[in-house]
């Protein structure tokens, strides 16, 4: 065990994949010989040399195919976009050749697209986005964003373990923000596997990502006021562990959703109408949510803390929730 | 591939290098072998049997039988809707060709896609791509992996003129000069993108093009297989002695609609007469009686043995089942298997 923070750990299972496998190798824009725009694979291109860390042009549908193009040939590729906002120059890659491909018998294709996502860091509307909701739509795709250093290494490599395309979405402002344990060696979080944060017995706070950690804060605040609320970190947005969701809000019937990104049509909106669909019956309270307004992502840091969900906002939503 | 053949054999005179009598039989089978099949499928479609839309490569088997042909025992093609030889020179069954067309359980895609959209077969057929720039950076991919595990295969990349026009063929054409990958770019300039003429796609030859991403490039009368054969072999040869890229301009003329509900009108017909004269299956016809590599007896022969070869093909497609719907939400995701 040791302690890392989310930064590192992303970078120790992935250098721990790479040692393991050949057949893993890492492509992007400055990730080689600069060491990547967040210094995450520095080192890489030392230890496991220059066609396995590869510097590509500025090129984000040319990154993905490449990579699409690699693991149709038995590589496991780790395709890096600089930051998650660059993603929709791939879209056309990710949603219809990637995704695509094991269902219309093309093959499997075991890539892994890391994307550094989210706001926080005062990146502006170009370089802050949460992009998980534009390929929650899509078939064949899988999405995890973990919020912890441990998620952050296991479900790297349970990624990079998976034969299909995962959209790995690290969230830039938990970098260096997040500091824990981290077991040694190659050691997995499963996909599709949502984990209980904190137990509580009065309202249900389904989150991921950095809103894992307001949820947390908001949750010992509402404690103040005699509200337990149970945080649930999804993990893996898709699959979607509902089994999870479903045990714990049939406990508290009251479910909370909380994400960074915008509410409409966000993964917020299919969780809460799932659980309109199929545990109407446990429910005592309407199905809420907090999320970001109908806005791009501001650049000043007052109208970015404004466009973020906060800690009191969640809380209140809790206490509200609690009290209806 | 098949039917190489002795290229030292002295009886028959060699037409193109490295190419002996049964190198030249076995092009003519597989051109004759997509014409026919094509033929059928067509007849099909009129009748109602192939439903949505149906993509021919009429007259471009010059081009798809001459490249793949070209190809080492363990390279890998990415191939469209126009290039039913090459899949054939890489040994895809006729069958599926059928079966895929008439959507039935026994398709490689098991239904869930029409028309030649075939890919994903065994190691040597790339994923069929249908938006066409978008098959160029995976194409480079499959070649980046074969560089990082420094073997010394080569991918070779089917694809039209109006291709060029898109963002994602320049992405993955300099990304595969850039790090020099044994890509080779076999582009079927057949004049027309739908209805957009070339002219209206890029200004100026396609081959010129090539110079500013640093691809060697050449054209070729893309209806003659022997010289899209010499040129797609000097590029793959390049590709696998560490080159990298190369590009063949292949020129040739959609003579047929871009499928068959479309009837083309806006093409002059003088055009469309010019290059029927061109045909590429009965110019190599021609030249094989001519040079005598093949007898009028011979050359009818192979055309009953085609024919046969697709009247069994389309009877296994028609005695495929269609696929069961509850077979609807199946394989969007592979199986999990263990890693490392």
């Amino acid at each position: 065990m040791a302690v890392m923070t989310y930064l590192e750990a992303i970078a120790d299972g992935l250098r721990l994949a790479m040692r393991a496998d050949p057949a893993v190798i890492l492509l992007g824009e400055d990730v080689a010989a600069y060491g990547g725009a967040f210094k995450l694979t520095k080192g890489f291109l030392e230890e496991f040399g220059p066609r396995r860390v590869i510097d590509t042009p500025i090129s984000e549908a040319g990154i993905v195919g490449a990579g699409i193009g690699a693991a149709l040939v038995g590589l496991r590729p780790v395709a890096e976009m600089q930051f998650a906002d660059f993603i929709s120059n791939a879209f056309n890659q990710i949603v219809n050749v990637a995704a695509t491909s094991a269902y219309r018998a093309g093959g499997c294709v075991p890539l892994v697209i890391r994307a550094p996502c989210g706001a926080g860091t005062h990146g502006g509307p170009f370089h802050s986005q949460s992009v998980e909701a534009y390929f929650f739509h899509t078939p064949g795709v899988k999405i995890v964003l973990p919020a912890t250093p441990a998620d952050a290494k296991g479900l790297l490599l349970s990624a990079i373990a998976d034969p299909n395309p995962v959209l790995y979405l690290e969230h830039k402002a938990l970098y260096r923000s997040q500091r824990g344990p981290v077991d040694e060696g190659l050691a997995f979080v499963p996909l599709g596997k949502a984990e209980v944060r904190r137990p509580g017995r009065d309202v249900t706070v389904v989150t991921y990502g950095m809103m894992v950690h307001r949820c947390l804060e908001a949750a010992e605040a509402a404690a103040q006021e005699a509200v337990q609320a149970e945080v649930i970190d999804l993990r893996t947005l898709l699959p979607l562990d509902l089994d999870t969701l479903a045990e714990s809000i049939a406990r508290t019937s009251r479910v909370l959703i909380v994400h960074e990104d915008r509410l409409r049509g966000g993964i917020g909106a299919e969780i809460a109408a799932y659980v309109g669909e199929h545990l109407f019956k446990v429910l005592d309270a309407p199905i809420c949510r907090v999320g970001a307004p109908d806005s791009p992502v501001p650049y000043a840091p007052s109208l970015e803390a404004a466009y973020l969900p906060s800690v009191d906002r969640i809380r209140r939503a809790i206490v509200d929730l609690a009290r209806w | 591939m098949t039917g190489r053949g002795d290229i030292t054999a002295a009886t028959t005179p060699a037409v193109s290098p490295g190419l002996g009598a049964d190198d030249l039989r076995t092009l003519y089978r597989y051109m004759l072998l997509q014409r026919q099949a094509e033929d059928r499928i067509v007849k099909l479609y009129r009748q109602g049997a192939v439903v949505g839309a149906c993509f021919t490569g009429y007259g471009h088997e010059a081009i798809a039988v001459g490249a793949a042909y070209a190809l080492g025992p363990h390279d890998v093609v990415s191939t469209l809707h126009r290039d039913l030889g090459a899949r054939l020179v890489l040994g895809m069954p006729l069958r599926y060709y059928f079966a895929n067309f008439l959507g039935r359980a026994g398709s490689p895609t098991r239904g869930r896609e029409g028309n030649l959209h075939i890919g994903g077969l065994g190691p040597r057929i790339l994923l069929h791509i249908d938006h066409i720039g978008a098959s160029i950076p995976v194409a480079a991919g499959a070649a980046l992996g074969f560089a990082v595990r420094q073997e010394p295969r080569v991918v070779m990349a089917f694809f039209g003129e109006g291709t060029l026009a898109t963002g994602e063929f320049h992405e993955g054409a300099n990304l595969a000069a850039v790090l020099r990958l044994p890509l080779v770019l076999v582009c079927w300039n057949n004049q027309f993108a739908y209805s957009t003429p070339v002219e209206r796609e890029v200004v100026g030859p396609l081959v010129d093009r090539m110079a500013g991403y640093g691809i060697a490039s050449c054209a070729v009368d893309g209806n003659d297989v022997l010289a899209v054969y010499d040129a797609a072999r000097r590029a793959v040869d390049r590709a696998r002695e560490g080159q990298g890229p190369s590009f063949l301009e292949c020129r040739t003329m959609r003579i047929r609609g871009h499928s068959e509900a479309d009837d083309a009108s806006y093409v002059p017909q003088a055009l469309i007469d010019e290059w029927r004269r061109r045909d590429p299956v009965e110019r190599f016809d021609q030249r094989l009686i001519e040079t005598q590599a093949l007898t009028a007896e011979q050359a009818a022969d192979l055309r009953a043995a085609v024919l046969a070869e697709v009247d069994d093909a389309q009877a296994w497609a028609e005695a495929s089942p269609a696929p069961d719907p509850s077979e609807l939400g199946r394989g969007v995701y592979c199986e999990d298997r263990p890693w490392p």
